[in-house]
């Protein structure tokens, strides 16, 4: 049988869809796990997205802790018999089920990009050096743990006539010993990288961190209002908060229109834009690496390109 | 306190080289080194130590040939090395499985510290996956970590999030990229790692007939297949191009 659980519902339903394909080639049932106070809004919800089974462990507690949540989904397995897992790909998933693949002894993919049967053995393919390759990568026992990122998969139609079923059990972990002291909202806006359609991003090419108006207002006459960036501007100048940052370590995006600009293209920030509809680079360098990823470049200064780009742009939108 | 940093041997990423007809990495000849976040996950030891006093092992699971690298980080500043020679075929079940008993027979510890993932890989496992084993609590993606006499305070990056966590000891913590800037040893540190220990186990004398549970079946290529339209002349008319080619491609409206 195959479990599915992210403490997302978003990305669930988006495994419900997966989760459903492997189980019916194989001939199974899915379960889809809810950890927390009795759902059963949500219980429905996961049944009418492609659950034959909510799994719903009560459980008494506050915040998300790795240790305590991988004793749980180690106890619901114990139940359902599962043994395959699929977990959500956010920060919380990948430790989850790292911790949990040790507990028990078991292979573990972290953020595949598709998973499917081979010779009837679980495979799943991920991004590794750099996303320079793709690892295909085979399970050859049991249980077989896998996180998805979020948007690797569509989730199903609704259909609210589906039937399932919802068990509902008090769970009892040992309790950790680490504790929970603050937690700190890093949003600085309303960004979401992930979600937008149009993204103009920004790099080492920018000499001042006010220069970063120049792909604000290209980014405003597209009507996409986000700006992205690359990981100096983010992680070392900080010129932007970690929201804004695309790449290997920073947020994978697909756009219909990505536009880079200043940007030398690392294959580390290349890992997390190569999906996007239409690329479009400006660099002074003519030799830039983001040109070979790039269906359009023009070579020129960004400080002369951007505002001309931009006019050029309202004038065309009226 | 007692400090064990796992440290892995890696290929270095920004060295490697694409084969341009079957658009695979070639692996062969690419220099190697000790993986850039478990260096931070060094420095973060090292700035404990600074403050409590204690020693620093420094673990690895890896080839014979990792001898040389982990004498970067003893010239940084560790105590002692241990190097696990790795079994021809492995995973992470197989790597988590052998740090986790070099740990154990290190014996009493305070603090496992790890790089969030490894560059090469970045599967952020190994670290987790030794909590696990150990049943010990996880701290990880820590961005800033405090060690006291009887417990630890990190700030965790959890993206759209900073997660503050106290533990008590023993706990393991994974660090990121952005936590410090490792140290380059100086002339009279790597002079004097010459003559810190560094202890060879076997794979089988720690656990004998460990097995992976995953095996990479195919590492394929990753084509990028773009337009590569570049438009370098005057500026003005290069705009121009580009804002009718976008309009064509339907993406302007």
């Amino acid at each position: 049988m195959v479990l599915v659980f992210s403490d997302d519902k978003k990305m669930t339903l988006e495994l419900l869809s997966k989760g459903s394909e492997i189980a019916k080639t194989k001939g199974k049932k899915l379960t889809a796990v809810i950890i927390g106070k009795s759902n059963d809004a949500l219980a429905k919800e996961y049944i009418s997205h492609g659950a034959d089974k909510v799994f719903n462990a009560e459980v008494n507690m506050d915040h998300f802790k790795a240790e305590e949540y991988a004793e749980i989904l180690e106890k619901v397995l114990k139940e359902t018999g599962d043994e395959t897992i699929l977990i959500g790909s956010n920060k919380n998933g990948k430790e989850l089920a790292s911790r949990l693949a040790g507990r028990l002894n078991a292979g573990c993919v972290i953020d595949a990009t598709n998973v499917y049967l081979r010779d009837k053995k679980l495979t799943a393919e991920r991004m590794v050096y750099s996303g320079n390759a793709i690892a295909i990568e085979q399970f050859v026992s049991k249980p077989c743990i896998v996180t998805i990122p979020s948007k690797v998969f569509d989730p199903l139609k609704k259909d609210d006539k589906r039937k399932g079923e919802t068990i509902k059990k008090k769970i009892e972990t040992e309790k950790t010993k680490s504790k929970i002291l603050k937690i700190q909202d890093m949003k600085s806006g309303e960004v979401n990288v992930e979600d937008a359609e149009i993204i103009v991003s920004c790099g080492r090419g920018f000499k001042n961190k006010n220069d970063i108006k120049l792909v604000d207002e290209l980014a405003q006459v597209l009507k996409g209002k986000t700006v992205g960036c690359s990981r100096p501007i983010a992680a070392d100048l900080k010129w932007l908060s970690e929201d804004h940052w695309i790449g290997l370590s920073g947020h994978k995006v697909k756009p219909k229109l990505y536009i880079a600009a200043g940007i030398s293209g690392q294959i580390q920030h290349i890992a997390g834009m190569r999906d996007s509809g239409i690329i479009v680079a400006i660099n002074k360098d003519p030799e830039a690496l983001i040109f070979k990823s790039a269906d359009y470049g023009i070579v020129g200064d960004l400080y002369e390109v951007l505002p001309k780009l931009t006019n050029a742009v309202k004038e065309k939108m009226g | 306190m007692k400090i064990i940093v796992c440290a892995k041997q890696v290929v270095d990423v920004s060295e490697m080289k694409i084969d341009p007809t079957t658009k695979k990495p070639i692996l062969q000849g690419v220099p190697q080194k000790i993986s850039d976040i478990d260096k931070n996950a060094m420095e973060e030891a090292i700035k404990i130590k600074e403050k409590n006093t204690g020693k620093i092992i420094v673990v690895t699971v890896g080839p014979t040939n990792a001898k040389e690298k982990i004498k970067e980080l003893l010239a940084m500043g560790a105590d002692e090395g241990v190097l696990v020679t790795c079994p021809d075929k492995y995973d992470y079940h197989v790597i988590s499985s052998l740090l986790a008993e070099a740990i154990k027979k290190i014996g009493e510890y305070d603090i496992v510290l790890c790089g969030e993932a490894s560059i090469d890989m970045f599967s952020g496992q190994v670290g987790p996956r030794v909590a696990g084993l150990l049943n010990i609590p996880q701290i990880t993606y820590a961005q800033s970590v405090k060690a006291e006499k009887d417990k630890v305070t990190a700030e965790r990056n959890m993206g759209d999030k900073a997660v503050t966590t106290e533990s008590t000891y023993p706990v393991l913590i994974t660090v990121t990229k952005e936590i410090n800037e490792p140290r380059l040893p100086s002339l009279m540190q790597i002079l004097g790692a010459a003559s810190k220990p560094i202890n060879e186990w076997t794979a089988d004398s720690l656990k004998s007939g460990i097995k992976p549970v995953v095996e990479t079946i195919e590492l394929k290529g990753v084509p990028m297949t773009r337009k590569n339209i570049l438009y370098k002349d005057d500026i003005d008319e290069s705009v121009g191009k580009l804002v009718d080619s976008l309009t064509k491609e339907g993406v302007l409206r």
